[in-house]
């Protein structure tokens, strides 16, 4: 084989890899890309039933009930809109009413069945996602754009 | 008037970092050996400087100087030692300082034994480590102050985060870190050798030992932060696909390619170019690693804080290495000539293959990682990447290398035959046909993938010992031959051959750990019994207790297998004094064949408490696995000829054939 030709070899096997790369990224992108989602954005947008999807906002105070074997419902708002939330499992520890909160899940029959709530490791944080809901619903509070700013605690990980 | 000492050391550094960044570059260009000799002493001097800042930073943490706002915002008097040192570096500031430590460490190393170094290429490689810790200090000193005082002085601090106080994250972020820089040192070789234009076997020499320690730290940094999300989230899973989990991935995967290529240009003097591309984008990822992490942009379990006022400067940092780099590159890259040539079928040629997989899986991974960050910034939604993306993109991509690496180190340099090697490889054909029919045996109803995991480990777990097998012409000859081979066995071969083996192991863990993990979630009152994977976890109630600086729920379990005792499980529950955060402490008993692992939860109104209990098959191989893997990377580092220094053109026999 001639250099040339050999070049040719490993730019073709690139090529290909790449290829299949972004034919396996597409077809992944298309099933696991995870939305999210406000609790307003689900009551004005009709998300379909079934579709994973993440739900950001807060805990509501005072709807965190356990409903025994495990199951836990609470309500998730954004201050205008509030929607019902089922989670099996141990919550995270920094879960607790009126903190923000990311779960992820599906809605069933209107009642957002969660199998996955999302810990933050520090209580003065606010998930992103969490505060946009908030900015959006015109009921945010915290302390501005900067929010975290010389006292959030960065991490290691 | 320590703190103010330190902040002090630090301007110092960052002028003796301007001189070292300027004079040595032009004193190489111009062929003044004066200004060039001033690389030396200069770097000696910026890690004396930047080490008095750290020891001031960590002096201030030891006595609660709560004067210093980053302490006060970070420990707390009632914290055990090594937790007040280990904050040092657990926030955004002391993090960044001890990274420029180990990049000034690094670059005296470099002075120091560098005596044998081309003059002008040591000047030059200094020089880029300086101006890397240039923009490190201009970025602490201008956003990130980790001495600045805070009036009035505050009593008492707010503790470190609890989930930090933990001793396997107390050394997560150095070696972290250790990895990141070793990296810096394989980039400033790359750029210094490209604005030399001559890349050369002797700089592969030089260049390789770096990778190769950067390689061990950042594989051990990635395994000590999986290990803890694994036993203190209490989620029992050890790689979620996090954002900042990626961050730290993607370098060490265009580092493993690095490591692989540079090998070539030692032995082959060929793929110059793409090693020097590796060097930039290893390093550019370690960046990218580093600030990802600190800029918070990205949701993820592990980010802490945003500062849109750091962001911008990262950004710009980033711009300027990155792309600076590749300008560079695309501008002096085509003077570099290689001299080898070589067949698509051979040694050089399954190095490359190793390489095309691990940059596009580092490729795909970046793209996963920052999809949300594009989509958002062009009004496309908020959107999470997560683990299945990930799982459907890498697992597929992986699976013909890890087919390709049994073969790879059968086939000859230069030119080789297909047929002999795959001919030497119907043992290995042989175990893996057996391990899938035996797997699928046991877990019959387990997913494909399970199957496929396990024979491929074992694929290459036996391809690897028949490569061993061969080389020491076992079965061939006498045996006394045999192992007078072995024991000439140059440290570099032994050192691929075990990290070879040691990966085998690890997919062994992670296959077990993914397709046969047994979760049970249910509320248990004291008596209840669960049964997992063929365990009976008895719950025997929990109990409060006191820590050092935490309150304890300590729930008991006795796991039993066939009415036996196998062991007692304690998990807890705290809650830190200062902080009032909670954090989970799983219990986990290891056995051969997978772990037992226990979570309690809080007590309902009713006397029950939530347990979460686990059979994770196979875990304790994959962290066995990856210490074979460090160690393998370890002994390779120790091996001769790194010591000896610069070859003379093409290497003794054996160690050039073996090693790779």
């Amino acid at each position: 084989m001639k250099r040339k030709h050999k070049r040719l070899t490993f730019v073709v096997i690139a090529l290909v890899l790449l290829g299949v790369a972004a034919g396996l990224v597409l077809s992944a992108f298309e099933e696991n890309i995870v939305f999210f989602y406000s609790p307003t954005d689900i009551a004005e947008n009709n998300v379909a039933e079934g579709r994973r999807i993440r739900l950001g906002g807060l805990v509501e105070e005072g709807s965190v009930k356990k409903a025994g074997g495990a199951v836990v419902n609470f309500r998730v708002t954004d201050l205008t809109t509030v929607i019902a939330v089922t989670y099996k499992g141990l919550l995270p520890d920094l879960f607790s009413e009126g903190q923000g909160v990311v779960a992820e899940g599906a809605l069933q029959g209107g009642v957002f069945r969660a199998d996955e709530v999302l810990a933050k490791h520090d209580e003065t944080y606010m998930p992103p996602e969490v505060a946009e809901a908030l900015k959006k619903s015109g009921k945010w509070k915290g302390p501005g754009e900067s929010q975290g700013e010389n006292r959030g605690k960065d991490n290691n990980k | 008037m320590i703190p103010e000492i330190g902040h002090f050391a630090l301007i110092l550094a960052l002028l003796v970092a301007f001189v070292q960044a300027t004079m040595p570059m032009v004193g190489a260009h111009r062929g003044n050996q004066a200004w060039m000799a001033i690389a030396r002493p200069a770097a000696l001097t910026q890690f004396g400087l930047v080490a008095v800042a750290f020891g001031c930073l960590t002096q201030a943490y030891v006595t609660s100087d709560f004067s210093v706002l980053n302490v006060f915002q970070n420990s707390h008097t009632a914290k055990p030692l090594l937790y007040k040192i280990s904050g040092v570096w657990g926030n955004h500031e002391g993090s960044l300082l001890l990274w420029v430590m180990i990049l000034s460490l690094f670059g005296s190393a470099v002075a120091l034994f560098g005596t044998n170094l081309p003059p002008g290429l040591r000047a030059r490689v200094l020089g880029v480590q300086a101006m890397i810790a240039l923009g490190f200090y201009l970025f602490m000193l201008l956003t990130s102050n980790p001495f600045e005082r805070l009036s009035p002085v505050p009593l008492n601090g707010n503790d470190l985060n609890p989930l930090l106080q933990d001793p396997g994250l107390a050394f997560h972020p150095p070696m972290l870190y250790l990895g990141y820089v070793g990296f810096s040192m394989a980039f400033s070789f790359a750029i210094a050798a490209l604005i030399e234009g001559r890349v050369d076997a002797a700089w592969a020499r030089w260049v390789r030992p770096w990778a190769l320690a950067a390689w061990c730290f950042l594989t051990a940094g990635i395994t000590l932060g999986s290990w803890w999300a694994y036993y203190e989230l209490g989620w029992g899973g050890w790689w979620f696909w996090d954002p900042v989990e990626n961050a730290s991935f993607m370098p060490w995967l265009a580092g493993t390619a690095l490591l692989h290529s540079s090998t070539v240009v030692e032995k082959r003097d060929t793929l110059k170019g793409w090693t020097i591309l590796l060097a930039i984008v290893t390093f550019s990822l370690s960046l990218l690693g580093t600030f990802l992490v600190r800029s918070g942009v990205l949701t993820s379990v592990h980010t802490f804080a945003t500062d849109p006022a750091r962001g911008i400067f990262i950004l710009g940092l980033l711009i300027v290495v990155i792309g600076g780099s590749l300008a560079l590159f695309a501008w002096r890259g085509p003077a570099l000539v290689s001299t080898g040539v070589f067949q698509p079928i051979s040694r050089e040629g399954a190095l490359l293959f190793n390489n095309l997989v691990m940059t596009t899986a580092a490729a795909a991974v970046l793209l996963g990682t920052l999809y949300p960050l594009l989509l958002d910034a062009i009004g496309g939604g908020k959107v999470s990447v997560g683990a299945p993306f990930f799982n459907a993109v890498f697992i597929p991509l992986m699976v013909p290398m890890i087919v390709a690496m049994a073969v790879g180190p059968l086939l000859s340099w230069k030119r080789a035959d297909m047929k002999p090697a795959l001919s030497r490889l119907w043992a290995a054909g042989g175990v893996m046909i057996v391990a899938m029919i035996a797997v699928w045996a046991v877990e019959t109803d387990g997913p494909f993938m399970g199957i496929v995991g396990i024979g491929l480990a074992a694929w290459l777990f036996m391809g690897i010992l028949s490569e061993l097998a061969g080389r020491i012409r076992l079965l061939q000859g006498s045996l006394s031959e045999s192992l007078s081979r072995l024991r000439r066995t140059p440290r570099a071969a032994w050192g691929m051959t075990l990290a070879h083996l040691g990966l085998a192991i690890t997919i062994a863990g992670m296959t077990g750990a993914g397709a046969w993990k047994v979760e049970s979630i249910q509320a248990m009152k004291p008596g209840d019994r669960v049964s997992v994977a063929g365990y009976d976890f008895v719950f025997d109630g929990a109990r409060s207790g006191t820590g050092p600086n935490y309150s304890i729920l300590s729930g008991t379990f006795r796991v039993l297998r066939d009415g036996q005792l196998v062991t007692m499980l304690y998990p807890e529950k705290r809650v830190y004094n200062v902080s009032q955060q909670p954090t989970t402490e799983a219990a986990i008993h290891t056995t051969f064949l997978g772990d037992l692992y226990a979570v309690v939860g809080d007590e309902d109104e009713t006397g029950a408490f939530v347990t979460r209990l686990y059979f994770n098959p196979l875990v304790g191989w994959m962290w066995a696995g990856v210490l074979i893997m460090v160690f393998g990377g370890v002994l390779s580092l120790s091996d001769r000829r790194h010591r000896v220094g610069a070859p003379k053109k093409r290497g003794a026999g054996l160690a050039q054939a073996a090693s790779a």
